[in-house]
């Protein structure tokens, strides 16, 4: 019987190979299972989760709110903007409040690097982190690799593209993590502004040509420019970005081969990418909508087994 | 310890056709009949059966193969992490008389959770259960064979093995008795 290897979700960097192998096998059978006429399965009925969302969220937190719902998880929902937050609670009290109402689980996205790693070291449950800043979003690069693995199975030797601001998304990297962990090439492309310095570091390429990247790659995840985590100007204007970076229908026909192209949402069409892209046969975004459900029904489930019932 | 063989390949065998006749006499054409291997062991059971009911001339049947690992009510109580298996129900059960088939009936709790999760595919008009060994007197709860190879008696703590050949005429169901 395969088990995880960790107790919290709170990056992808603290999983190990066989981790991400056994959660893409047990949501394989989730995907089965949302598929089914009755969607629904009864192994976490005695289960209560926490969607502790400390930041603005549509897709993951609704994709979390319904894998806990599909595994029949009791579920709590907490948005930061109609808190006692406001009112000047730490984090930490906040979530013990939380937690002496016997939850047993806690999906944290917060805005600071970190939160999830810090809370897992402060409160006494299961933590998954469901974005912390721009450090890391574990099952957005899961089901990433795991829409990437529908395309292509084996991810060994294929080559993946990041494209867009590296600097501010942890999708970014925890993608480079996972991807990297799964035998992929992996290579950035951004303008110099908005990717890190010594990026290199994690084993990764790094360039500025966008037809160079598009050319090299098998598939490339298009990311967002996240204005909202932007103090400075970081390119004189959206119109020269999307001109650099932007992916249009006219560069995808210039290519030799056809690329599969993700994106993690939500899209600002017309600038990292148009809609012309977004809607073609070369995108799977709604595949990876789907798969995130099944990613992290499969999270969760994993997770919550190794929460023993206590025998009295 | 060697295992000892508890029914040999000439007895399965029979024991197979039997199940078979017995199968063909309660469901005529097959037509609104859906035959379920249950995970792992009871879908080696399915294959050897649709041979031989392939043989006989049923044509078109309707299987599927059903894991029941999220309907398990054991998930949570030790230490393992229940690992499911491929579940394939190309097929409605809504209407339908579904055979269910597992290779060994011990405690009924495998089947309780089969039973529940069939309904996620419809609402069947009957469910029977097909086995090819019974364990008797090991019963958790109250939950009984309509199509039956053979009943044996095990202690707790033995396994009852079925060995899956290929061919119908090949498979051995071994006891290995526990040691400790």
């Amino acid at each position: 019987m395969k088990t995880l290897s960790v107790s919290n979700l709170l990056g992808i960097k603290y999983l190990n190979e066989e981790d991400l192998h056994l959660i893409f096998e047990t949501a394989i059978h989730f995907k089965e299972v949302i598929n089914r006429p009755i969607k629904k399965v009864p192994s976490l009925r005695d289960i209560t989760i926490a969607n502790l969302f400390f930041e603005n969220s549509t897709r993951t937190k609704l994709s979390f709110e319904l894998a806990e719902k599909r595994l029949s998880a009791d579920t709590l929902n907490f948005s930061a903007n109609q808190s006692s937050l406001t009112k000047g609670e730490t984090l930490v009290d906040t979530v013990n409040n939380i937690l002496a109402m016997k939850i047993d689980m806690v999906v944290l996205r917060h805005p600071n690097p970190g939160a999830a790693h810090f809370l897992s070291k402060q409160v006494n449950s299961c933590i998954i982190n469901a974005g912390d800043g721009t450090h890391e979003h574990p099952t957005q690069a899961l089901l990433d690799a795991f829409s990437l693995r529908e395309k292509f199975g084996d991810l060994s030797g294929k080559r993946i593209a990041i494209v867009g601001d590296i600097l501010h998304s942890r999708v970014a990297l925890s993608n480079i993590y996972a991807l990297k962990m799964l035998g992929a090439e992996v290579r950035l492309c951004a303008p110099k502004s908005l990717l890190p310095k010594h990026i290199e570091a994690l084993g990764v390429s790094v360039s500025s040509d966008l037809m160079q990247v598009l050319n090299w790659c098998d598939a490339a995840n298009i990311l967002r420019v996240q204005n909202e985590r932007m103090e400075l100007s970081y390119f004189p204007t959206t119109r020269e970005y999307s001109q650099a970076f932007g992916l249009t229908l006219e560069r995808l026909n210039q290519l030799r081969k056809e690329i599969v192209i993700l994106h993690p949402g939500p899209i600002n069409r017309g600038v990292e990418i148009t809609s012309e892209v977004a809607d073609s046969s070369h995108a799977i975004i709604l595949d990876q909508v789907e798969n995130g459900v099944a990613v992290r029904m499969a999270v969760i489930y994993l997770l919550a087994s190794k929460l023993n019932i206590p025998i009295t | 310890m060697t295992p000892k063989i508890l029914l040999s390949e000439k007895k399965v065998n029979i024991m197979l056709n039997r199940l078979c006749c017995q199968l063909i006499e309660r469901h005529g054409d097959f037509k609104n009949t859906v035959l379920v291997g249950l995970q792992p062991r009871g879908v080696n059971l399915l294959d050897q059966l649709i041979i031989l009911l392939k043989n006989s001339g049923i044509q078109n049947l309707h299987t599927g193969k059903l894991d029941t690992t999220f309907f398990r009510d054991d998930f949570r109580r030790n230490e393992r992490t229940l690992n499911a298996k491929p579940t394939e129900m190309e097929v409605s059960v809504e209407s339908k008389d579904v055979v269910l088939i597992d290779d060994v009936l011990y405690t009924g709790r495998s089947i309780r959770s089969a039973l529940t999760a069939i309904d996620s595919y419809g609402r069947p008009n009957s469910i029977e259960l097909l086995v090819l060994v019974d364990r008797r007197f090991s019963r958790h709860l109250p939950i009984q064979p309509d199509y039956l190879g053979a009943q044996i008696d095990a202690l707790q703590g033995d396994k009852v093995k079925v060995v899956w050949s290929n061919s119908p005429s090949e498979n051995i169901v071994y006891l290995e008795k526990n040691n400790e």
